[in-house]
């Protein structure tokens, strides 16, 4: 058995990097501000040192080309994994990414491969606004040809993004910049998570709640809070976003009768719209009452902190939305917002949970 | 001056002639039998432009590569890519180069090293300079020409790849075929009047304007920048001017559209870089009327034999529309 480590997503991603680069000598990382004094939030220490600038390719700020030069590579067996800071930068990559990676291999039937990774992270908090702050995993997750992951525990920030550079089809791993801050157990050495689908995280009977990243930490503590107070949660975190497997899902919702989806990003057009259609088609008579979705408020995502109180979903709006779905009691409801606001104690709402430990 | 880098034999002279002829009876069978509506794809054809298709492959070996557009017929046969594969493509049949799934303005040759021919504007050209680059990471040999039009001057993207091009001293050859026309609109209306050169030469990029309709001219033009590449110099840019004659996508020729008038069309029409050489083969004792009949002659053969395996040949189960989605 290898060792276990408590480690926080950041250095599970590190880890990654280091293990597919120490194996693979075709692995490389690419991208804008890969190994300055940030270390790319912490994923990237010592990977200059260790496996110098050829393998850790410090590349012009120009995404959209970079894109294809890393589609070209890659066309030639290379493994580039191509890291941005921000989601908002491979917007200028779209045409790349949705014309090229995602359809190199169909439209060359089968002769050529797009083995590539791109690593985009989503801000939240400090203000960071407008353009900084957006998670746009349904925009990619819309494209056959590329598959999309959104890792959650430390554990799978590791293996999956393993899994993600050993993989033949190219790879968007949306990357919340909260699970950087996330410990959790992680074990030494190469190892793989399967993309393959969701995993229950935490088992329940009362109602089925599905959440990608940062959402599954969240959702996780709440679903605590909810236990103390009689209410079963069962927590489904989704981490594949395409190819989309909801058969995890149906099997649940068919156990607790409901449903309710959190998205990272906005709620229309989003991925919990997805779960839902599906879980409609597929298992309709098994719902005791509607599905919810829980989301970003519908406006662009605001500086301020007096201005995002209500923005992202928060414990207590699943607390509630999940204390009508069963008709609990406002008693109920009361102590487990009680126990969640306790939890958090005095830290502000623009900056992580404190379960999820590491500086900010 | 510049230094010439090849002296052009005879059997080169020959063999551009040879290339030249064979694209252009291509493209004129090809718009001779669209009106069947059997080739159920846009076609993009090349006829006017075969001078800096046949020149500047033929400066490549084998397992160079190319990468190119949504006009990219020329360039396909030119560097050898399979007739037969090409039309079947066209046709939509299952021995197309890919299978029927990209239609004409997706070719691609693997064993003739041509890579991908794509059709956005500009989005074949990163793809090149990152092939280039995992040659140069793996320590190959191989030199890549990335073919563009006027238009993709235009896109930021072609900025962006040149830039890493010029950075890394890729082995890239840049060909610029400037048919003054992005769909009907011309480059006055695009483009400042300044040299297109200049914009790669400020990425330090070797640059040579050229009469594109002068195949040997290309050829001499194209082998200096491989060698240059092969050798570690970097990237060229190569612009070659010439004039498309045909419409921007179909078979019917530009003046049938009222684009320009007949006389001007066929004004244009006089400088044929296939007519070019043929005269200068002919005054140099190379060709006669014999050895050109004989030679569309067989040519004619090949391309009557290819239509025939094209129109016969089976269509892609519909089964298989889903396959190749994921690796």
């Amino acid at each position: 058995m290898p060792e276990i480590r408590s480690l926080n997503g950041a250095e599970a991603a590190r880890m990654a990097l280091f293990e597919s680069m120490e194996r693979n000598p075709d692995v490389f990382v690419m991208g804008e501000g890969i190994a300055d004094h940030g270390n790319f939030f912490g994923t990237t220490n010592g990977l200059m040192e260790k496996f110098g600038p050829e393998r850790m390719l410090e590349m012009p700020v120009a995404e959209n080309a970079m894109t294809g030069i890393a589609i070209g590579a890659a066309m030639m067996g290379q493994r580039p994994v191509m890291s941005l800071q921000r989601v908002e930068f491979v917007l200028l990559a779209l045409e790349q990414i949705f014309d090229n990676a995602a359809k190199i291999h169909y439209a060359t039937n089968g002769r050529y491969r797009a083995p590539i990774v791109i690593r985009v992270v989503v801000g939240r908090g400090w203000g960071q606004g407008p353009h900084h702050a957006q998670s746009l995993e349904s925009i990619f997750a819309h494209f056959p040809g590329l598959k999309v992951i959104m890792p959650a525990l430390a554990r799978d920030s590791k293996g999956m993004l393993i899994a993600a550079i050993e993989d033949d089809s190219p790879v968007i791993c949306i990357e919340h910049r909260w699970i950087h801050f996330a410990k959790g157990p992680v074990p030494e050495g190469h190892y793989v998570e399967l993309l393959d689908g969701p995993r229950v995280r935490r088992e329940g009977s009362d109602v089925t709640i599905v959440a990608t990243s940062y959402a599954v930490l969240e959702a996780l503590a709440t679903a605590e809070a909810l236990e103390k107070v009689g209410i079963s949660a069962e927590v489904i975190d989704l981490r594949v976003l395409r190819p989309l497997n909801l058969g995890p899902v149906i099997k649940s919702v068919a156990k607790t009768g409901r449903l309710v989806t959190i998205d990272t990003g906005w709620t229309t057009y989003g991925v919990g719209g997805e779960i839902v259609a599906t879980v409609a088609q597929e298992c309709l008579g098994d719902l005791k009452v509607p599905p919810r979705r829980l989301g970003l408020a519908d406006h662009p995502t605001p500086s301020s902190r007096s201005l995002t109180p209500d923005y992202y979903p928060t414990p207590e709006a699943l607390i509630d939305c999940v204390g009508e779905m069963v008709g609990a009691q406002a008693k109920q409801l009361e102590a487990a917002r009680a126990d969640m606001a306790e939890h958090r104690g005095d830290l502000p709402l623009d900056v992580p949970n404190p379960t999820f430990q590491g500086p900010f | 001056m510049e230094k010439r880098v090849t002296q052009i034999d005879d059997q080169t002279l020959l063999r551009l002639h040879r290339d030249m002829l064979r694209i252009r009876l291509v493209e004129e069978a090809i718009a001779e039998r669209y009106g069947e509506q059997e080739m159920r794809c846009p076609v993009h054809l090349s006829d006017g432009q075969e001078g800096i298709a046949a020149g500047a492959c033929l400066a490549l070996r084998k397992t160079d590569k190319i990468v190119s557009t949504h006009r990219s017929h020329g360039h396909y046969l030119a560097k050898q890519g399979s007739l037969k594969a090409m039309l079947c493509e066209i046709y939509g049949r299952a021995p197309g180069c890919v299978g029927g799934r990209g239609g004409s303005m997706h070719l691609l040759d693997d064993e003739a090293g041509v890579l991908a021919c794509l059709p956005i504007v500009g989005t074949s050209v990163p793809l090149g300079v990152g092939v280039a680059y995992a040659a140069k990471r793996t320590g190959e040999d191989t030199v890549v020409m990335v073919f563009l039009g006027d238009a993709v001057m235009e896109e930021g993207v072609f900025h962006e790849s040149a830039n890493f091009a010029a950075l890394h001293s890729l082995p890239v050859v840049f060909v610029c075929e400037n048919n003054n026309l992005s769909f009907y609109t011309s480059l006055e209306v695009r483009q400042p009047d300044r040299p297109m050169t200049d914009i790669a030469k400020a990425h330090t990029i070797t640059i040579k304007e050229l009469d594109g309709n002068d195949a040997a001219a290309v050829f001499e033009a194209a082998s200096g920048a491989v060698t240059q590449a092969r050798k570690g110099g970097g990237p060229s840019f190569l612009m070659c001017n010439t004039r498309r004659w045909r419409e921007h996508c179909g078979p019917r020729y530009d003046y049938e559209l009222g684009q320009m008038t007949e006389r001007e069309f066929e004004a244009l029409r006089t400088d044929c870089p296939v007519a070019r050489l043929d005269a200068q083969l002919r005054k140099a004792g190379l060709l006669d009327d014999v050895g050109e009949e004989t030679l569309r002659a067989e040519l004619g053969r090949e391309i009557s034999q290819a239509f025939e395996f094209a129109c016969n040949a089976p269509f892609p189960e519909l089964k298989t529309a889903g396959d190749h989605v994921y690796a």
